[in-house]
């Protein structure tokens, strides 16, 4: 039996030790928030915090999950909007939206590290995270904005 | 009644998957359509069925096509929202299931704004005029003293106001009045049109609560992932399931049967494996031992099919555009410039791989899907399964990405035909893996280019020959030509030259063909914006004088119009007033002519008309000694007629300069014996926030003209702007898309 938390709560299972993080989230436990994206650490879809750390849920396998605390973008803020959330609001980042909630999970990872980010170690940090629609140019500055709010 | 134009501007649907017939005008169905909207109907107003309002006020308003990042769930319903006078805080939107009376659901071809604009208004300012007559009857007062404010009809003179929701009942029992009897607001009242208004889904995507077809689930559904035939056409001989079957979590396996040619949207046929989770579904087809019948697609190899592209090229084709007489000019024997260009096969990789889920139950399907075309859903599972499209109910979901990829449902047919096998909900999940390499793929592409240059370094006679495997291969095994991609760019050159021919050529499909974002314009604006780049260089002049000098002075350009279309084109006319108007500015803003290019850094300028909106393109490169490139600016100025959405705007053309960046630079798809080479992020590359452009400047023009549409038209002028750029640069000049097939150093 492998026990963790999720967002905050106590969880278990005991299926394949082997199913990636991903596919627990979102067919067993219903967290849907998380999304797959390519299966192999390439596109930063899936990507949640793993005891504070951003890790890609597709490419960490249940038995890695054990005695951990993970947090998906359903729990990220449980008092309203997180910084990094209302300045994707605010500079109106997304357009389909697929990818917007790894981004932000990259995001606030990354924030938590570095307060008052260059450009060019926000591109380092978030180069792991593909949009197709494009929307980097807006993520940058989402992120500038929302370290200001968390300084 | 009759403004609203007929929309069937992508032919390639002709006599294959009509999208259903077409409202072309605002149709009236008395009985309320949402369940849920009020337990109350009687007091719910419903004028038209884009539209009601209930009796708390809550209007709801009908979104009936697809949103897949290019903003028109939220457009749309804006701008009826705006005629309406409703309050957008109390707007709900409702996702309209697949359904013919919603007119044509496709969407694709950037023309959601351009075909439901005039409706959407006229369907919001009935409504209005419907509530301040309501208004006016109970307080006895003529319609002329009533005005609205947002939710509300005012009477000034006696400072009294009833919200839309306490109207509601008394303006469901008046008659809805004729068009010619409603009056549509100036633009100068209009309070959401035209202005910075966020997406309606934005709060949910940010919290990770929307819902995307990844995201949409049945009762007691299983999950499906299916290994199709690695070449197209291919057939099950025989397969071993007993090690899949081993799997935990894996239930049985399945066979859907290959499609029969032309392949049309219809499941490419395989093994599902069916199992109580995704993972164990993937890691079942991971075990299954498969031998597959052969396939005349087998031939397939993209190196030797790129030489008879180029070859054929060489050769004169079917002419689809002739001015003047290009080979007498060209046998006066003048100076004669001559270039091609290549473009790969391009997967459309949206972030949200094909997914569906779908139940078969006494002879109807119900599905989910994230899909550009519900109707397509409808048509191909009643082909598939010999029902009728009525009795295929199609709920939308958000689309995680669609770039032309989801107009295509064969995944959900999979869903369909699986269902009927099991007696239960399924969900089909396609890997990254099974995305790219099964594909409906942007057409791989040769062009010939010639022109005789005068002795000003104009050019007095211009020919191009553009030969690729055409879409109408997926829907006729026998389509080697082009037909509606020729209005993708190539017979309406706007340029001013007195002999100009425009040719294409045959070629054979062996994948599926589709059309991905902005599609032939693609690698039809390379090839021009290329070669008017290369004659510039040629007549030492600068490419933005030359670029001005090719279009020539302001005038309409006649095209070559299908008779369903000629509505459509008298409407937005191909005006080389704007072409020019957005060179000017694109070059003004960015500076141009300011700062010399050369010695590893330049810059580059393209400027197209795609989907009837004018975007011209400035990029600047900076290469390194190692030939590494980086993208610090770009700049974009559009034309697009009337904006509801000008942020949305902003954000497509930004977007529009990641996407042409990924291809220009990056992404090929390539086949060896009629298998794709790519299969992940790893082999099909895009460009990520480190190498895509650091910063797209957007600049609207200001316009009153009728909407056009802005999810396509910024992908085309970017390639041939950003090699223009790396030649200014490096003086390589590119011809083969992507640059990775090029050393620079």
């Amino acid at each position: 039996m492998i026990g963790f938390k999720v967002n905050g709560k106590d969880r278990t299972f005991d299926g394949d030790p082997e199913m990636p993080l991903l596919w627990y989230l979102r067919d067993v436990a219903g967290f849907t928030g998380t999304k797959f994206g390519c299966g192999m650490s390439l596109c930063g879809a899936c990507t949640v915090h793993q005891n504070g750390e951003a890790v890609r849920s597709c490419s960490v396998a249940m038995k890695e999950v054990n005695g951990t605390s993970i947090t998906t973008i359903e729990g990220i803020s449980t008092n309203g909007l997180h910084p990094v959330q209302k300045a994707w609001m605010e500079i109106k980042v997304p357009q389909c939206g697929y990818c917007q909630a790894g981004q932000i999970m990259q995001a606030i990872a990354f924030l938590n590290k570095n307060h008052n980010p260059s450009d060019s170690q926000i591109d380092e940090a978030m180069s792991g995270n593909l949009c197709r629609c494009g929307t980097y140019q807006r993520i940058r500055a989402a992120i500038h904005q929302a370290s200001k709010e968390m300084i | 009644m009759n403004d609203i134009q007929n929309v069937s501007r992508r032919g390639f649907l002709k006599g294959a998957f009509v999208a259903g017939t077409f409202v072309l005008g605002v149709q009236f169905v008395p009985k309320p359509l949402w369940a849920g909207v009020s337990s109350d109907t009687s007091s719910v107003f419903q004028p038209d069925i884009f539209l009601s309002i209930a009796s708390d006020g809550t209007v709801t308003i009908v979104a009936a096509r697809s949103e897949m990042g290019c903003g028109s769930r939220t457009a749309l319903p804006l701008v009826l929202a705006d005629e309406l006078d409703a309050d957008w805080a109390k707007v709900k939107i409702d996702q309209a299931i697949g359904d013919a009376k919603y007119g044509d659901q496709d969407t694709d071809g950037s023309h959601s704004v351009r075909s439901f604009f005039d409706q959407m208004r006229q369907v919001g300012a009935t409504g209005r005029a419907m509530l301040i007559t309501a208004a006016s009857q109970k307080w006895s007062v003529p319609q002329k003293e009533c005005s609205t404010e947002p939710g509300f009809v005012v009477h000034k003179a006696t400072a009294r106001k009833l919200s839309y929701g306490e109207l509601a009942a008394a303006a469901a029992k008046l008659p809805v009045p004729k068009k010619e009897d409603v009056l549509l607001k100036d633009r100068s009242q209009w309070r959401y049109i035209g202005k910075d208004n966020a997406l309606f889904d934005l709060p949910e995507i940010v919290t990770g609560k929307a819902t995307f077809g990844m995201d949409a689930a049945m009762p007691g559904m299983v999950y499906a992932s299916v290994e199709h035939p690695p070449v197209l056409g291919q057939k099950i001989k025989s397969y071993d399931d007993k090690a899949a079957l081993k799997v935990r979590g894996v239930k049985q396996t399945l066979t859907i049967d290959t499609f029969k040619p032309p392949h049309h949207f219809q499941p490419l046929g395989g093994v599902a494996v069916i199992a109580d989770n995704t993972w164990a579904a993937f890691q079942g087809r991971k075990a299954l031992k498969i031998d597959w019948d052969t396939s005349p697609h087998s031939v397939y190899n993209s190196d030797p099919f790129r030489k008879t592209l180029e070859s054929t090229s060489r050769q004169p084709g079917k002419v689809v555009r002739n001015l003047g007489d290009v080979d007498a000019e060209f046998a006066k024997g003048g100076k004669i410039i001559e270039a091609e260009y290549y473009t790969p096969h391009l997967a459309h990789a949206s972030m949200e791989p094909p997914v569906a889920v779908a139940e078969y139950r006494d002879g109807k399907v119900l599905a989910w899907a994230p899909t550009q075309s519900p109707q397509a859903v409808q048509e191909t599972i009643a082909g598939v399964l010999g029902i009728k499209k009525e009795d295929v109910t199609c709920h939308v979901t958000l689309l995680g990405g669609g770039f032309g990829r989801k107009s295509k449902p064969d995944q959900v047919a999979e869903a369909a035909v699986l269902s009927k096998q099991l007696g239960k909900p399924v969900k089909v999940v396609w890997s990254r893996e099974d995305d790219i390499q099964f594909d409906f793929f942007h057409s791989v592409a040769a062009m010939y280019m010639k022109a005789a240059v005068g002795a000003d370094g104009k050019p007095t006679a211009w020919l191009q020959r553009t030969v690729y495997p055409p879409i109408g291969s997926t829907f006729d095994v026998n389509a080697k030509y082009a037909d509606d991609e020729m209005g993708l760019g190539w017979n309406n050159l706007p340029f001013d030259i007195p002999n100009h021919r425009a040719e294409n050529g045959p070629a054979d499909a062996h994948v599926r063909i589709g059309w991905m974002r902005s599609v032939a314009n693609v690698y039809h604006a390379f090839a021009i914006h290329s070669f008017a780049d290369e004659l510039a260089n040629a007549a030492n002049k600068d490419s933005v004088q030359y670029l001005l000098e090719l279009i020539g002075p302001p005038r309409i350009i006649p095209v070559q119009l299908d008779p369903d279309e000629q509505e459509e084109q008298k409407r937005y006319p191909l005006d080389t007033a704007r072409l020019r108007h957005v060179v000017e500015l694109v070059a003004e803003k960015s500076g141009w002519g300011k700062r010399s290019s050369g010695n590893g850094h330049g810059f580059g300028i393209a400027a197209h008309r795609a989907f009837f909106t004018y975007v011209a393109t400035v990029v600047e490169v900076e290469v390194d000694g190692k030939g590494q490139v980086q993208i610090p600016n770009v700049w974009t100025a559009v034309d697009t007629g009337t904006v509801v959405a000008p942020d949305n705007v902003r954000n497509q053309m930004e977007g529009a300069a990641s996407f042409g960046a990924s291809l220009a630079l990056l992404s090929e798809i390539s086949v060896t014996n009629g298998v794709v080479n790519q299969s992940n992020f790893n082999d099909y590359e895009l460009v990520r926030m480190d190498s895509a452009p650091k910063h797209t400047s957007v600049y609207i023009v200001e316009s009153d003209a009728p909407p056009a549409g802005v999810g396509e038209p910024g992908v085309p002028p970017f390639a041939p702007a950003f090699y223009n750029a790396i030649h200014a640069a490096t003086g390589k000049r590119i011809r083969e898309m992507p640059l990775s097939k090029t050393k620079l150093v």
